[in-house]
């Protein structure tokens, strides 16, 4: 059992083994989202707030936040973003940036235990991004690579990851609060990225019992029918151990594979959130105790369509 | 002749390359070319040349011309990243053919590019699809790799005498670097001597034309596109010369 624990100021959210997985909302990121970045370099958030609320009633059980836009104040609008997006929701957030300040700027200006994005095996980053993580109480995401690049070879790339998880001990982090991303690459590109990733996903979790992320669509890039491509690798990576991953919850094909992987990982039980999900609402039950629809029931007809309207999205 | 009857009746299956005249084995090395055929590419390239054609003939009208095809089908998303690559092979079997032979008949050079990932920056997927872009449409590439610090950029680009320099950064801590490369070229009074091209997820023309480079390349399409384009303009010769070989 491994779980890493991050908190809004009024929710909590565990990555965990044995636990439904943790959908991480990838949308607030202006890389390659031109109006996006311009908005946000221009101080309008209305986009921002527009996808903070798409992405939480798609399923976003966190969201992942990046101000990366060129020549911009990058510290400053990701910690005014962070604040607009806590005002909306209390989803935990990842905070995300290559750049110090911008982590340092985002974790004063977060309310919670937060997730960093990300830390690498170079020692330099180690050194700036472990620090401020323990300095703050936060759990951190390590990619698994360092100076000399993306190894091809998953046993460099699980010995990365280990070395990053024994740094983190050595400034005081725990290894369930290192969330590692072992690094899924594109399988049109790169010959046997799948069967690397769900076996460094499988060892990850075996041997070296952390909790891993990471960018589902990576797998598809350059293919026709992304979505369907994503979905069949998370079912895939659920079932080898993968825990978590950054991804846009707008689409069906991606959402039905987590949520059914949840149902086939026994972390589902009864299959309550795959019924809530996907119930027709439109069909009328004939059960004594009331569908959704009946007329005259106790509390009239608010209740029914209050839990309707809750679990449909 | 019978044979040749019966060879129509399997063309599907089994195409003798040297029955073809000039004009219909040139379509057809586009046509496997464009299905990333590596075998027939070759034997195609050694028919044309045993029938006296010119290496750079072969190169401009039978596969920069295919893998232009390829480009334009690779841009408009009817093609797709696996089948370019295998296109990008097939073209290099060719070439393995052709490289010593235009060597040695001093025929016009397309052009040559050193490319690298910038100092501080690992990622390399964007980066190779673009050389092997480059190359199928004729470039000469010396990919020099991942983490390049300023010096292995210079050093490569002396070494090589290249035309174009390509820099690649998926970071927004590390694209930077790409303005510390073009001002030691400034520095070095060499700046203009090359086609500074730029690429990676978080940039855009701004930073682009902030930086000092001579264009963005938003993909290995574009890029290569960019790359004749702007070569045309520069020298007014060797890719002028190129497009009206391959126009034929």
């Amino acid at each position: 059992m491994t779980d890493t624990v991050l908190r809004s100021a009024n929710r909590e959210v565990i990555i965990g083994f044995d636990r439904p997985f943790v959908i991480i909302g990838e949308r607030i990121n202006p890389t390659g989202r031109k109006l996006l970045a311009d908005e946000m370099a221009a101080g309008d958030f209305s986009r921002v707030e527009a996808d903070t609320l798409a992405q939480v009633a798609a399923g976003a059980q966190m969201l992942d936040i990046n101000a990366g836009i060129p020549m911009a104040d990058e510290p400053s609008i990701l910690a005014a973003t962070i604040r607009l997006v806590q005002s909306i929701t209390d989803v935990p957030l990842s905070i995300d940036s290559s750049i110090i300040a911008a982590l340092e700027a985002g974790l004063d200006a977060y309310d919670g235990r937060a997730l960093v994005n990300s830390v690498t095996g170079e020692e330099e980053v180690l050194e700036a991004v472990l620090p401020l993580v323990k300095k703050h109480d936060a759990a951190v995401v390590a990619i698994a690579n360092d100076e000399t690049g993306i190894s091809e070879d998953p046993d460099v790339r699980f010995a990365v990851a280990k070395k990053i998880v024994e740094r983190a001990a050595d400034f005081g982090i725990a290894a369930r609060d290192v969330v590692v991303d072992p690094l899924l690459m594109p399988a049109g590109a790169i010959d046997g990225a799948g069967r690397q990733a769900l076996s460094i996903i499988r060892r990850l979790r075996e041997e070296l019992k952390v909790n891993t992320t990471g960018g589902a669509s990576n797998i598809s890039f350059g293919l026709p029918n992304r979505h369907g491509l994503n979905g069949a690798f998370l079912s895939m990576a659920i079932g080898a151990g993968m825990t978590s991953a950054i991804l846009n919850p707008l689409h069906g094909e991606e959402m039905a594979a987590i949520k059914g992987a949840d149902v086939m990982m026994g972390v589902d039980p009864s299959c309550q959130a795959w019924m809530a999900r996907y119930r027709d609402p439109t069909v009328q039950r004939e059960s004594r105790r009331g569908g959704r629809n009946v007329r005259g029931r106790r509390g009239g007809g608010g209740g029914d369509q209050a839990r309707a309207a809750g679990s449909g999205a | 002749m019978a044979e040749d009857n019966n060879l129509n009746d399997n063309e599907d299956d089994d195409l003798d390359l040297k029955s073809l005249n000039d004009e219909d084995l040139v379509a057809q090395m586009h046509d496997d070319l464009y299905d990333g055929l590596k075998a027939e590419i070759a034997e195609g390239v050694n028919i044309l040349l045993s029938r006296d054609w010119e290496p750079y003939e072969v190169l401009t009208k039978a596969l920069v011309e295919g893998m232009r095809i390829v480009g334009i089908d690779f841009r408009d998303g009817i093609l797709f990243v696996p089948e370019v690559l295998m296109s990008a092979n097939a073209m290099k079997a060719g070439m393995a053919i052709l490289r010593p032979l235009l060597a040695e008949s001093g025929a016009p050079q397309m052009g040559k590019m050193v490319i690298g990932t910038v100092k501080g920056d690992i990622h390399d997927v964007g980066k190779n699809l673009v050389s092997m872009m480059m190359e199928g449409a004729g470039f000469e590439v010396i990919d020099i790799g991942i983490n390049n610090p300023v010096e292995n950029y210079i050093a490569a680009l002396e070494e090589h005498n290249a035309d174009i320099l390509g820099m690649s950064a998926l970071l927004t801590t590390t694209m930077p670097y790409m303005k510390v490369v073009i001002d030691a070229l400034k520095a070095k009074g060499v700046r203009d001597d090359y086609v500074v091209l730029v690429g990676g997820a978080p940039l855009n023309q701004a930073f682009a034309d902030s930086v000092g480079a001579d264009a963005y390349c938003v993909d290995a399409a574009v890029t290569v596109e960019i790359a004749k384009d702007l070569m045309a303009r520069r020298q007014g010769s060797g890719v002028d010369r190129m497009t009206l070989a391959a126009e034929g």
